[in-house]
């Protein structure tokens, strides 16, 4: 039995994951509009509650660094959904002024630190950033985002090593979402659970339903507590499935539609619906939603209204005091 | 001023930027504790003086130690990093390459990386997986610095700007420099400025541009061609990027003549950037071709006969600038 949580947590818990929901299917819809995204877009549908679970466990002072799947994370922790859209139109306006895309999101005065694409990379960064953390003697940790897949990557090991050597304020999450690109996890993975590998580190090594956001939220709260307090750092696999594919252009011929199915069964936000509606905490989804569509289409207007940054822009933002050679 | 060897010059700086700011800190491999107890390291004895939140000996784990500095400096810190030999470099790449240099720009200019990597460099019968000049690749990354301390002073001076730049700033040390180079260096904070070249001897007939160990090599054949009445002008880059055009071509422009030194080996090396540089600008002013003093396009052999042959010798740079000059 999980305790109890408090009603307006559990609210937050699901219209996050609602505004994650259609944020996402609004990218899916642009996604398939001739010239409106830019390159390719990758969208978490499915993996919904491990942003909101993990996100809503962690502290003000505390700090993300996530990968190429990361609207979710940026969402959940209040980044602003219209900079948001503007980024990944490569719009002006962007978070990023354009230069990251979907792809290398950051905000770091909301404590998202860093994103990296190069899978298997963000565990390194947040390894660093949580030894400034551990440096300075704060009461802070660092939740960073990783896949599976990314679990083969030196890095990722390397990353484990390092913290668990210095006992440094990483929480590693694993979203095992059963596929790295087109590979099962079986092609690519000889065990069945990465959080396995945890004691090998001499971390714990927690898993749970990746679709169930109160057990996400539960044991990333409890991981957390003990990276802030000096106990090393943790590993969270998060047991979900790549709902969309690895991108929007993939049509995810690989994937077998029974197991699919099965797994839109198991839909974390109709699963925490239902668990709400049992326990008369939500009256009706249908304000959550709604709420969620006006966020997005304000979003969506607010990018397309803002102008494509200046081609020659591009020649900045490289050093902070730029460099004069000449040509 | 006192004399100090260049490790000890590098030594200084690091204790100096130590002293000056509580977010500097130190990380390597056996930087702390090492299996080499030598006074003229420059990480010697600076575990035992600031103790080892500040000085780190970390693990064999060459990603992990950029991606610490990575990780701290966009957290505020200004990590100091060691890569114990240049080659090992490729296993830090992607975290300098793929992350220190390019997250500020991805960014939109809302995060910095303020670290520095000091990588060692240089011959030491090891072999081509313990030594190898890659400066040229670090030169061709948007978002890097690179400079490369021919003495004691710039040592110093330069490792103090490296470790207080608001951007990453890879430093390459040269070993067999740290003990056998003797200079006077300044006391106190006193630092070179990135992008600021030296003129290590003025002449007449002829520029060359160096940078590192290679810079002596190039004194050494100015002295014997000063003998023969020529006059040969040595430009000391010491730092790659930003690079101090401005002297170069000045200097060329004077001379009409232009060689390039380096130990790395020569196909796309940093001297082809520099004759590039050269043709572009200063096209009607030369009086000859400009040439290139590089290692040949092998791996860096072990035996010492063969290490040897691979270094660009004082009499391979006189030879060519008597060829420049027309007096060969």
């Amino acid at each position: 039995m999980q305790p109890q949580l408090d009603r307006n947590l559990r609210l937050t818990l699901l219209s996050n994951m609602v505004l994650i929901r259609a944020f996402e299917d609004r990218i899916s819809e642009l996604a398939r509009e001739q010239g409106r995204l830019p390159g390719m877009q990758i969208t978490c549908h499915g993996q919904e509650a491990i942003a909101a679970g993990v996100v809503r466990a962690m502290i003000r002072e505390d700090v993300i660094v996530t990968n190429h799947r990361s609207h979710g994370h940026m969402l959940a922790r209040g980044v602003d959904p219209n900079t948001l859209m503007a980024e990944i139109m490569g719009k002006r306006d962007g978070l990023n002024r354009g230069k990251s895309g979907t792809l290398h999101l950051a905000d770091p005065a909301r404590n998202v630190l860093m994103t990296s694409t190069v899978v298997g990379a963000a565990p390194l960064l947040a390894m660093g950033a949580a030894f400034a953390q551990h440096y300075r003697n704060e009461q802070a940790a660092t939740s960073v985002f990783f896949g599976d897949g990314a679990a083969a990557e030196g890095s990722v090991h390397e990353a484990m090593n390092m913290a668990a050597v210095w006992k440094l304020p990483v929480l590693f999450v694993c979203e095992s979402n059963c596929w790295a690109g087109a590979q099962s996890h079986d092609e690519h993975c000889p065990i069945k659970r990465v959080a396995d590998r945890a004691p090998g580190y001499d971390m714990p090594g927690v898993v749970v339903d990746g679709n169930d956001v109160e057990a996400v939220y539960i044991a990333a709260k409890r991981l957390l507590e003990q990276c802030r307090t000096g106990r090393g750092p943790a590993f969270l696999e998060c047991l979900t499935y790549r709902m969309h594919g690895h991108g929007e252009i993939d049509e995810q011929h690989y994937v077998d539609k029974d197991e699919l199915a099965a797994w839109a069964e198991r839909d974390p936000i109709e699963l925490y619906v239902k668990v709400l509606q049992t326990d008369g905490v939500l009256d009706s989804r249908d304000a959550v939603e709604k709420q969620a569509v006006q966020t997005v289409d304000a979003a969506v207007a607010f990018a397309d209204a803002s102008p494509y940054p200046p081609p020659e822009e591009a020649l900045e933002h490289i050093y902070v005091h730029p460099i004069g050679q000449e040509g | 001023m006192t004399v100090k060897s260049f490790g000890q010059a590098v030594a200084e700086g690091l204790t100096l930027a130590l002293e000056m700011d509580e977010g500097v800190f130190l990380a390597g491999e056996g930087i702390g504790t090492s299996i080499h107890v030598n006074p003229h390291l420059p990480t010697y004895q600076l575990l035992e003086r600031f103790g080892s939140r500040r000085v780190r000996d970390t693990p064999v784990s060459e990603a992990a130690i950029a991606g610490l500095a990575v990780g701290a400096s966009c957290m505020g810190l200004r990590p100091v990093v060691e890569i114990m030999y240049f080659p090992f470099f490729t296993l830090a790449s992607d975290m300098i390459i793929n992350h220190a240099a390019k997250l500020r720009y991805l960014s939109g200019g809302l995060s910095s990386f303020p670290l520095t990597v000091r990588i060692k460099s240089g011959m030491f019968a090891a072999g081509c997986q313990h030594s190898h000049y890659l400066e040229a690749w670090l030169a061709h990354v948007p978002g890097l610095k690179v400079v490369y301390p021919s003495n004691p002073a710039d040592a110093k001076g330069l490792i103090l700007s490296a470790v207080f730049d608001p951007d990453p700033v890879v430093i390459i040390e040269e070993m067999p420099l740290y003990w056998s180079i003797h200079d006077e260096v300044p006391e106190g904070d006193v630092r070179v400025a990135l992008g600021k070249a030296r003129v290590a001897r003025e002449g007449q007939d002829a520029t060359l541009a160096a940078y590192g160990g290679v810079v002596h090599v190039a004194l050494k054949a100015a002295e014997t061609l000063a003998k023969e009445g020529i006059s040969l002008e040595v430009i000391d880059l010491r730092s790659l990027v930003p690079l101090d055009t401005a002297s170069v071509l000045d200097s060329v422009r004077k001379t009409g003549r232009f060689v390039t030194l380096h130990d790395a080996t020569r196909f796309c090396g940093f001297g082809a950037e520099l004759v590039a540089m050269v043709a572009e600008q200063c096209h009607g002013e030369l009086k000859a071709p400009p040439r290139r003093v590089a290692a040949p396009d092998i791996p860096v052999p072990f035996t010492p006969p063969q290490e040897e042959f691979y270094r660009p010798s004082a009499d391979t740079v006189a030879d060519t600038v008597r060829k420049l000059v027309g007096r060969s």
